[in-house]
């Protein structure tokens, strides 16, 4: 061992007590900073797994079209114009050729079409207000993992039955519906059909549970009075969400049509996740800065303390970088251990959350081991000790061994 | 040959005052001479030997140490230097606490790397036995007495050879018949092994037994 080092851990083990409060400490930081991280993590993955249950990570769509005047100059002559939304039915006009377009696209994974209606539920003399969702049931259930929300029934049987609808928890509370029983809904375009249940759906979200329901593509068709190529969405789920902003844009150029990502539709949502990981990542390095000046702290006394003995090693021979070696020995060692220590404990406070129960559409407590988290804190925490280490062994070695001997 | 020579050397102290300690010094010592210097505190004997030990740099004039020049080299040069040529013997014996005698005797040959670790240790005992600190080599420094603190610093001033020994009041808090020891083993390393010893001092025993005496009065030899 060189010796350099070897005089470092010497002091170390001479000074157990301060050697292990601050090894406490990094500890303390090292597990917070990670544990919070991952807990991040595990928010924006709930958060972000709610939101894609209803919304594809792109939505490719016609959108209105305000009227142009038909003049090719309107500033030279004295035009009097009127602008309006073209009354054009908002129409995909090619919708096969998107699909196959969008799959092209390297970093899509899925797309599929989609018609949204307003409607009514009709029982009798009752009419509910609704949405319904007109899908390719197996497509859009890869998108938006829709099986996993049905609580009664089942949603393979709206793949073979034109006729076979499946709505939400709060719709058949309403109408005191169940599967199997038959209702009639009908179109804003005047279509009126009857519908059997066979799978009911919860997603926690009651506005959604109140009104929405799926049908099959072509049923939401007929509603409208279309053809078989009438598709209003074309939703596009893509490798990487947080990179959606930039396949939105290609997909625009490329199809011509509008498109929206996730983000810009959920924007003060996304905000409030921005909001959460600022504050979180704040707090998190806080801590762990803090723990680097223990480190600082214990390291400036030991420099102090140990002022003769540096005068001394400077006497014989140890230039400066040798100081600064011994002593960031001692700060990276500290660190290192705090470093793993810290990483245990954070292993031991993640598992332990992971069993508390939360309820509602979360259940158990959203958090996860995330490589890149402990990865990241193990990094950080060995840069913050070499800095905390490197100030003192740079006072260290600048001590003037004459001025120390004259005393 | 001259192991060491200083030409004109002046030094000043800025604090509190300005004033000159060191007025023109020009002086040669040569190789297994046992030099003393002697003189009253304050006359500047004690900055004299830390501009000679090479960790004052803070001086006019030059200096020459086997042959080379000192002056204007960089710290980091002259720590390798002090590390291959000069020994310390300090007043207060300034032993590293917390290390064992026989590690204590080590760390300058460690730092120097020349042998391996095994070597040094067969060299670090050999001193210590010289020394007569065989049986105390593994107890931890601070638990030996005075006299034998300031034999293992004299031992690990040895551990590398050093052309050069230099000490501040080697003898200053040793009692006479400790203070004797360390005589004779300085005599008997400068007639045997042809090695130079500086030493101020201020027991006039010390320094008539030596080999040169030089006294300083007011930065003046």
């Amino acid at each position: 061992m060189n010796i350099n080092n070897d005089i470092g851990t010497t002091y170390l083990i001479t000074n157990k007590k301060m050697t292990l409060v601050a090894i406490l400490g990094i500890t303390l930081g090292m597990s917070i900073y990670i544990f919070m991280n991952c807990m991040v993590v595990g928010f924006d993955k709930t958060s972000n797994d709610s939101i894609f249950k209803n919304t594809a990570h792109i939505r490719v769509f016609r959108d209105d079209v305000v009227s142009r005047p038909l003049a090719p100059d309107i500033t030279k002559k004295a035009v009097i114009i009127n602008p309006k939304v073209v009354p054009a039915s908002n129409t995909i006009i090619n919708p096969d050729e998107v699909v196959s377009l969008a799959k092209k696209h390297p970093d899509v994974v899925n797309v599929t079409p989609q018609v949204t209606t307003t409607m009514f539920y009709n029982i009798g003399k009752t009419q509910v207000p609704g949405i319904a969702t007109g899908i390719l049931p197996n497509e859009a259930d890869q998108m938006f993992n829709i099986r996993s929300t049905i609580v009664e029934g089942s949603f393979e049987k709206l793949q073979s039955n034109l006729n076979a609808i499946a709505i939400g928890s709060g719709v058949a509370e309403k109408l005191s519906l169940a599967i199997d029983d038959n209702i009639n809904i009908s179109s804003p375009k005047g279509v009126s059909k009857n519908m059997k249940i066979v799978a009911i759906f919860k997603t926690n979200n009651s506005i959604v549970d109140k009104s929405k329901s799926y049908i099959n593509l072509s049923t939401a068709q007929q509603l409208l009075r279309e053809n078989n190529t009438y598709v209003t969405d074309i939703n596009v789920n893509v490798k990487d969400p947080e990179n959606c902003d930039q396949i939105s844009k290609d997909l625009k150029v490329l199809t011509g049509y509008s498109s929206e990502s996730w983000k810009q539709a959920n924007e003060t949502m996304v905000a409030g996740f921005r909001m959460r990981r600022i504050v979180i990542t704040f707090i998190s390095y806080t801590i762990l800065i803090v723990a680097g000046f223990g480190i600082y702290n214990i390291l400036n006394m030991t420099v102090s303390q140990k002022i003769n003995d540096i005068s001394i090693l400077k006497a014989i021979g140890f230039r400066g970088k040798d100081v600064v070696r011994i002593f960031l020995t001692q700060a990276m060692s500290i660190g290192l251990m705090g470093v793993v220590s810290g990483c245990i404990l954070a292993v031991i406070l993640i598992t332990l959350l992971k069993k508390v129960y939360i309820g509602g559409d979360i259940g158990y407590f959203p958090i996860d081991y995330e490589l890149t988290k402990f990865l990241q804190g193990i990094g950080v925490g060995l840069i913050i000790s070499f800095f905390a280490g490197y100030l003192p062994a740079r006072k260290a070695a600048q001590v003037d061994p004459v001025s120390i001997f004259r005393r | 040959m001259n192991i060491l020579e200083t030409h004109h050397i002046t030094k000043y102290f800025l604090e509190p005052v300005k004033f000159q300690v060191l007025k023109d010094i020009s002086f040669s010592v040569q190789k297994g001479e046992f030099l003393s210097m002697i003189g009253k505190s304050g006359s500047g004997k004690s900055t004299l030997l830390y501009v000679l030990s090479t960790m004052d740099t803070d001086y006019e004039g030059k200096l020459t140490i086997d042959g080379e020049m000192v002056t204007g080299k960089s710290l980091d040069d002259l720590a390798i230097l002090r590390n291959h040529k000069i020994g310390f013997v300090f007043q207060f014996h300034y032993l590293l606490p917390e290390f064992s005698c026989l590690k204590n005797v080590m760390i300058p040959a460690l730092k120097l790397g020349k042998y391996s670790q095994k070597e040094i240790e067969e060299q670090a005992y050999q001193r210590l036995d010289t020394l007569g600190l065989r049986d105390q080599a593994l107890k931890p420094a601070s638990k030996l007495s005075g006299g034998q603190q300031q034999r293992v610093a004299i031992a690990r001033a040895l551990i590398n050879n050093p052309l050069i020994i230099m000490c501040d009041e080697p003898t200053g808090n040793l009692d006479s018949k400790n203070s004797a020891i360390v005589f004779e083993i300085f005599k008997e390393l400068t007639s045997s092994l042809g090695q130079t010893i500086i030493a101020v001092t201020h027991d006039e025993d010390f320094a008539r037994n030596s080999d040169r005496i030089i006294e300083m009065r007011d930065g003046v030899l």
